[in-house]
């Protein structure tokens, strides 16, 4: 098995067993980058010059000390969006094409310290903001599966990387599905956790309520590793929670006799492409046959979480993103006039047209006159959907749900924003509710692209979870295939 | 004086924010130290960058719930953070983190007087929002201006707005009740309250209503007012020029005004009709905050006596006349050193004579404030005790005051070096009065024959001769009796 195959899990025995060093790791990744990311165009920045510092560094680790952390010397890809310092960050937007942040996010800060290389930053939607990374305003992203799909989004270049292995795992970012539904459309596994699990520290926000940083591996074993290093509180995020976290790693099990899984009839009865249903539905035949119970649970309110989505979501972005002003940092327009003129146009300038689009309704949702109507509306909405989820975790200890209603579609194959939004379906409630949620493959369709499915668990249920996928995933096996790509000729 | 509109009554409320005097700003460690080099007390979080995010600084509420109970209002027991958004160079995340329609403190009040009148102004409510950067224009105004320089050092520095209910009914009452604010709030030690460093800014909403009505007239807004006495003659104008505008048939614009306090006017800014819309919503960066009842009494048990009730005290415990009380009021540390002084020196009056006359004046003399006294009250009550004791005369107690705000020096020391000793040795005193009854026949003759006055000349010689160092009465007596042994 090449080095790029392998999952963290396996680099991390190899590394332990000195069959290999981090910068023999860390640079055949980068020899995978430079193979086939011109295909994928997964990556906006990558780190060659510092992953191989901090790979030399793991290597002297391991020589100096006997007890390193479990990751030492695995390296890892981020999203665009999470502030890495010296290192440009950028949101895949102009706005922030040249910005470098003089600090690094809290999970960047963890990662380092457990001596993982950081190999690049990915692409996605432009400030996270779409499905599909097609928002992005910098670079296309391809889906490794099929280069003319999207990889999804927001986290579609995480996705497409560990996907077509030009990283082991990553990190990405999910304000309504942005990790889960690329995971899904580009056959890996990713993770959401409970709000305040993880530091928002350093996450350049988009809706500061509702976004949460979560991993985007091979293997749901990886989620769990990668999970250990990220989890935690941080007295820098006011909204982390102050809990002890227990070894998601060493908790994994394949028992999931003892569990009950939910089938939300709302979900289960919305518009599913029949392959994605018949996929899904087989998977919980399998939860059944290893002596799971499964019982039908009801989230009466999910069907209006959509509209509450956009209209908190959008509302919370259009404060959030009103710092781009390029006063301090930032695109800032060569305009003659006054300082507000300068404003006008840097925004207009700096700013894509989803990202326009989605400040123009959260400035509506908020103006004083709309408030009741629709932001408080909203919330109202958010709190009895939080509400459906706990009574339906009196009634199950999982819910089991599609990821997304169809497999990755083309380029260009969603015209309307609306459309766009619509394709969050099932990922959204569940940000909403603030919950834990990994998505995971459960086969191809008859085009051969990755189908996913959705475990979602109750608050802080991450141990639990991770159980559940894991026995799924070791029942359901790997996928007949892998994503095949040109490979150029040096290799 | 004021001029009073007969025909029409004066309705003003204030809005006030003043700068908490914690040591760090209210998100991050940054310091809030005044007169740093510009752009100096900044980190990723004050400057709003990506990605950073909000942690409360709990001595901010702490401060915030302190100044609420001064000022006699209700703690509420949860409060939350709400943003408004607006677009400005100085504010680095375009919006201010304030609250809302959940403050911290409600429904206070602040009671005073003027010319023995009692007035009360309610305080509608008292909440924590942060500050923002400083801009430096090249011109007037950043719209006048060439360009505009921000220095973020005020930027995240915790500050509280206090609203008043509209109880106010005339430009002295707006100025007497904010130096009362500003009094109370130093008490508190929540804030210093310097105008002139901008840590206390009052802006002022007045309009005018036919006397007796109860509807209010359309309000202007004034801001710009950098002085207890702008604020007066800021609302003196603006009341005369409502007045003119109303008594002409005129209709008053709900508008902003500027205060230009060189031109001694008001200036129209912008209407409120095109006010900017907020979009206040809660800060989903922060949790609300449950304001445990334990906390705000453990708070208002470290409250200090506050000025009014000190007032009131000064009166009755050490019998000084209202005037001297509200003096030695007006700044805690003026207040603390009178009644420390008092305790080593009993006699109330007289300490607060010399603190009102003799300290104030050195004070001055000196340019420094009550916060820095350059001598102890013991060391006070030494210099007074030997002022009582006929060790020294007044006037020379006066000189050795001074002294000792010069060198530091206590007043035993000084009269001792510098020989001021009131001579009071009976002995000694007959010798010089019998030199002065031969060296001046004259007036001694003038004495016996029954004008009794010259004695002040004797007096005077016995002084003269022991370089003003006799004491005067001892030496009156001693000439008196050795006169009527010559009589």
């Amino acid at each position: 098995m090449k080095i790029h195959e392998m999952s963290a899990r396996e680099l991390a025995s190899a590394l332990t067993a000195g069959e290999v060093s981090a910068v023999e790791v860390t640079q055949a990744f980068f020899d995978r980058i430079d193979a086939v990311d011109d295909q994928v165009g997964a990556y906006l920045t990558l780190m060659r010059e510092t992953a191989l510092q901090q790979a030399e560094e793991a290597d002297a680790r391991r020589k100096r000390d006997d007890d390193v952390p479990p990751l030492l010397g695995v390296p890892i890809a981020l999203k665009d969006n999470l502030c890495t310092n010296g290192v440009r960050t950028t949101c895949a937007s102009k706005m922030l094409e040249q910005f470098v942040p003089p600090y690094d996010a809290t999970v960047v800060t963890r990662l380092k310290e457990a001596g993982m290389p950081i190999l690049g930053k990915t692409n996605m939607d432009e400030f996270a903001l779409g499905s599909s990374t097609e928002y992005s305003a910098l670079k296309k992203t391809r889906n490794p599966w099929n280069l003319e799909r999207v990889p999804g989004g927001s986290s579609g270049g995480s996705a497409a990387a560990v996907s077509a292995s030009l990283a082991p795992f990553a990190l990405g970012t999910d304000t309504g599905g942005s990790i889960r539904q690329p995971a899904a459309y580009c056959g890996i596994v990713g993770m959401k956790p409970t709000y305040g699990l993880v530091s928002r520290f350093g996450l350049v926000a988009a809706a500061p309520s509702l976004d949460q940083i979560g991993t985007m591996t091979k293997d749901v074993a990886d989620t769990a590793l990668l999970l250990n290093v990220i989890a935690g509180y941080d007295p820098y995020d006011s909204t982390s929670v102050n809990r002890e976290v227990p070894d998601y790693f060493a908790s994994l099990e394949t028992d999931v006799s003892t569990l009950r899984f939910g089938m939300p009839a709302e979900f289960f009865s919305a518009d599913i492409h029949p392959e994605v249903r018949t996929a899904v539905e087989s998977a919980i035949k399998r939860l059944e046959a290893l002596g799971a119970e499964v019982v039908e649970v009801n989230l009466p309110h999910s069907t209006y979480a959509l509209s509450a989505y956009y209209v908190i979501a959008s509302g919370e972005l259009s404060s959030s993103l009103g710092r781009y002003d390029g006063v301090r940092y930032g695109h800032r327009a060569d305009v003659e006039g006054d300082v507000f003129t300068m404003f006008r146009h840097s925004r207009s300038e700096g700013f894509g047209p989803e990202v326009k689009r989605r400040i123009l309704l959260g400035t509506y949702v908020l103006l004083s006159g709309n408030y009741r109507d629709y932001y408080l509306q909203a919330m109202k909405v958010r709190a009895l959907i939080a509400k459906d989820f706990e009574q339906a975790f009196e009634q199950c200890d999982v819910i089991v749900a599609p990821a997304a209603a169809n497999v990755a579609f083309p380029f260009d194959g969603v015209v309307d924003p609306a459309e766009m939004h619509a394709l969050d379906l099932f990922t959204v409630p569940v940000n909403l509710a603030g919950l834990p949620a990994i998505s995971l493959p459960c086969g191809l369709n008859s085009e051969g692209m990755p189908i996913g499915l959705q475990l979602i668990g109750p608050a802080f249920g991450e141990v639990q979870l991770l159980q559940a996928a894991y026995a799924l995933e070791q029942e359901i096996g790997p996928l007949p295939k892998q994503p095949q790509l040109e490979v150029k000729s040096n290799d | 004086m004021t001029k009073t509109a007969t025909a029409w009554e004066t309705v003003i409320g204030l809005e006030i924010h003043a700068e908490l005097l914690t040591d760090a700003k209210i998100w991050c460690g940054c310091s809030t130290q005044f007169g740093n080099e510009q752009n100096t007390n900044v980190c990723p979080i004050c400057l709003g960058l990506p990605g950073t995010l909000p942690v409360l600084n709990q001595k901010a509420v702490e401060y915030t719930i302190r100044a609420g109970l001064a000022l006699g209002c209700e703690i509420a027991a949860f409060s939350k953070f709400d943003r408004k958004n607006y677009f400005y160079p100085d504010l680095p995340k375009a919006h201010q983190v304030s609250q809302d329609d959940q403050p911290f403190c409600v429904n206070g009040q602040v009671e005073f007087e003027i010319d023995g009148k009692t007035y009360r102004v309610g305080i509608n409510r008292v909440h924590l929002e942060e500050e923002a950067g400083k801009s430096v224009h090249s011109g007037d105004n950043i719209l006048g201006s060439e360009f505009t320089l921000i220095d973020y050092n005020r930027a995240g520095v915790p500050l509280i707005e206090i609203v008043t209910e509209p109880d106010i009914r005339s430009p002295e009452e707006a100025r007497v009740f904010l130096e009362n604010l500003r009094t109370i709030l130093r008490y508190a030690g929540v804030s210093d309250c310097k105008m002139e460093e901008g840590s206390l800014r009052c802006d002022a909403n007045i309009s005018l209503r036919p006397r007796g009505s109860t509807e209010f007239g359309a309000k202007v807004e004034i801001k710009n007012m950098n002085s207890f006495r702008s604020v007066q003659r800021a609302l003196e104008y603006e009341m005369l020029r409502q007045q003119e505008v109303l008594e002409s048939g005129g209709v008053v614009q709900r508008e902003t005004r500027h205060w230009d306090d060189a031109k001694g006017r008001t200036v129209a800014m912008r209407t409120k009709e095109e006010a900017d819309d907020y979009r206040y919503f809660p800060d989903p960066d922060l949790p609300p905050v449950i304001v445990e009842r334990e906390w705000v009494e453990a708070i208002r048990a470290e409250l200090p006596e506050l000025p009014q009730a000190r007032r009131r005290r000064f009166v009755e415990e050490y019998g000084l006349p209202a005037y001297d009380a509200s003096i030695l009021t007006t700044e805690k540390s003026l207040a603390d050193f009178y009644e420390a002084t008092v305790a080593e020196f009993a006699e109330p009056k007289t300490v607060s004579n010399w603190i009102m006359g003799e300290v104030l004046r050195l004070l001055n003399e000196t340019g420094r404030t009550p916060d820095d006294i350059p001598i102890e009250p013991n060391a006070l009550a030494e210099l007074l005790t030997l002022v009582k004791k006929g060790t020294i005369g007044a006037n020379v107690g006066k000189e050795v005051l001074e002294e000792m705000f010069k060198s530091g020096k206590r007043a035993a020391d000084i009269v001792k070096e510098r020989g001021l000793e009131q001579i009071s040795d009976t002995e000694q005193l007959k010798e010089i009065v019998a030199e002065v009854i031969a060296e001046n026949p004259g007036p001694v003759q003038q004495y016996l024959g029954g004008k009794e006055t010259v004695i002040k000349f004797l007096v005077g010689q016995v002084m003269k001769k022991t370089r003003g160092q006799a004491n005067p009465t001892l030496a009156n007596e001693l000439l008196e009796a050795a006169l009527k042994e010559l009589s």
